[in-house]
């Protein structure tokens, strides 16, 4: 029987709790690095930590990038996960401007920078924050958050943020410092989450359920 | 103006190991065995630990890191961050130690040893994933130097001006202990947590000295720590018996230990208690609780009761 996922493996960040919380829920990842087993999987999952140009760069040189295309315009379901989600954008600011995957129009920004009248806060947000309603998303189910209350919290490590430019595919938002950004994006076939849904408890593992049991 | 938001502070227990056991002493001396790791954890998991630290206490001593096989096992039920410390001295090892399911590792020694470790391991792997472990001794003029080997050895290094460096060098986060506090129960070392705070652009871990639930809330007001550790409070409330209300202060008292039937090696240090102290430093409280007391003090945090069993669909796979 072949996976029920591919998760990405470009060479950077950690693969192996991501397929771990997979095996739990009884389910079948492989974890690939082949553009053609990618470009052909049933779901493709992209995880990832680090910097954006280095990711963009690791994804190219393997010749995933078009695989994850190819796998997003069939219409088959893609979950990026924190630096896998803000890849899916047209394009980041982080360290220069750098193309993205650009499955998703808009940018990657960096959080505001605290002023120094103002509220201490950090950067980067680690820890655990909560997820909101939007205005055009106070409905979460047949989405990866289908069962989620409202302030569900969950665990972010990012000192960027996406920013689509349509505001309808935001799907959750949550405030930090002084942004109130898209932690969990949809559109279409394509979604995304800031946090770590691997490392988020219960309420992560019901995403990444939702994901493979076809809510997405 | 958009008023800023204040960020959730993290509640991180701390499970210092010991070949099969977790223990805990006083100033990182005299340990004994509460039971073992892989217990503490899935409780801790289960209560709304918002992450957990894994500390080999022994591995600097014998320079490898022995906590492979609690990584694997924990991380294949356990799904908050974990972080592990001890015994890693190189960009293998760290590889090793985040393969095995850990989110991140915490390095003292050999960053005192080798500042580029530091460096290097942050560009491998990122800085979200590497900790800057700083455990230190206050002393009487005001400043604090940086010991390693778990408490064994002094470094002549100032902490202040090391955290800075930490942070420089590539470290995401500072895990600052203070040894002269550690297992006291007297409450943290508010000052110096305060000034690593205010003087870094990353998060700080405070850690030692929690002996009641305004220890934490003043470390988290005055101390201005974005995370906050303990040891004791928390290994106590869920290591005794439920309903157990004697006065308690028995060292040598066996139902003290959680977890399978473990050897808990020469415990008779215990008769004389530690040190002199012939009680137990510290109130012991639930994760819970804290999080509760917190909450209602203004303080922002993740609750917890949600944690536990809340889908039915993934209930039977848990």
């Amino acid at each position: 029987m072949s996976a029920q996922v591919v998760i990405v493996d470009y060479g950077v960040g950690n693969l192996f709790n991501v397929r771990r919380a997979l095996a739990l829920l009884g389910y079948d990842a492989v974890i690939s690095r082949d553009p053609a087993e990618v470009a052909r999987a049933p779901r493709v999952l992209l995880p990832g930590v680090g910097a954006f140009e280095a990711g963009m760069d690791h994804l190219r040189r393997y010749g995933l990038s078009e695989a994850v295309k190819d796998a997003a315009r069939s219409g088959r379901p893609v979950l990026g996960i924190c630096l896998g989600m803000q890849l899916l954008l047209s394009e980041s600011e982080e360290n220069g401007t750098h193309r993205g995957l650009d499955l998703v129009p808009g940018r990657v920004r960096r959080f505001t920078t605290p002023s120094p009248e103002g509220p201490v806060y950090k950067i980067p947000q680690i820890g655990w924050n909560a997820l909101e309603h939007t205005a055009s998303s106070r409905d979460w189910s047949g989405t990866v958050l289908d069962g989620l209350p409202e302030r569900s919290f969950m665990y972010f490590v990012h000192s960027y943020r996406v920013v689509p430019a349509d505001p309808g595919v935001v799907l959750a938002s949550t405030r930090y410092g002084q942004d109130e950004f898209c932690s969990v994006l949809k559109r279409d076939n394509i979604s995304g989450c800031q946090f770590h849904p691997e490392r988020s408890g219960e309420y992560g593992l019901k995403i990444l359920e939702n994901f493979v049991t076809g809510k997405s | 103006m958009v008023l800023s938001k204040p960020s959730n502070v993290r509640v991180i227990p701390r499970l210092d190991i010991k070949g099969p056991n977790l223990v805990k002493g006083i100033q990182f001396d005299g340990n004994r065995v509460l039971g073992t790791p892989e217990a503490f954890a899935e409780i801790y998991y289960r209560e709304g630990a918002d992450e957990l630290i894994f500390y080999d206490i022994v591995a600097s001593l014998y320079q490898r890191n022995t906590l492979l096989e609690y990584i694997r096992k924990t991380a294949e039920k356990i799904f908050i961050p974990l972080t592990v410390v001890g015994g890693i001295r190189s960009v293998e090892d760290v590889r090793e130690i985040l393969r095995a399911g850990a989110d991140k590792v915490g390095i003292n020694t050999a960053a005192i040893e080798n500042p580029e470790l530091l460096r290097e391991a942050s560009r491998t792997f990122g800085s979200q994933c590497i900790v800057s472990c700083i455990e230190y001794w206050p002393h009487s003029d005001g400043t604090c130097e940086a010991w390693v080997d778990y408490g064994r050895q002094l470094t002549g290094v100032n902490a202040y001006d090391w955290a800075r460096r930490a942070v420089d060098l590539g470290a995401g986060e500072i895990f600052l202990t203070s040894i002269r506090q550690e297992g006291m129960g007297t409450g943290y070392d508010v000052d110096f947590v305060r000034k690593v705070a205010e003087a870094v652009p990353v998060p700080v871990i405070a850690c030692g000295g929690a002996g009641k639930k305004e220890d934490f809330l003043k470390v988290i007001r005055e101390g201005r720590a974005d995370a906050v550790s303990a040891a004791s409070c928390f290994h106590y409330y869920y290591a005794t018996p439920p309903g157990d209300d004697r006065p308690w202060m028995s060292f040598e008292e066996p139902r003290l230990r959680m977890g399978e039937d473990i050897d808990s090696g020469n415990i008779d240090f215990l008769k004389e208690g530690y040190g002199g102290y012939r009680d137990i430093q510290t109130d012991r409280i639930g994760l819970p609780a804290l999080k509760s007391y917190l909450s209602e003090q203004g303080v922002p945090v993740r609750p917890t009761a949600a944690s536990t069993k809340i889908y039915t669909a993934i209930e039977g796979k848990i």
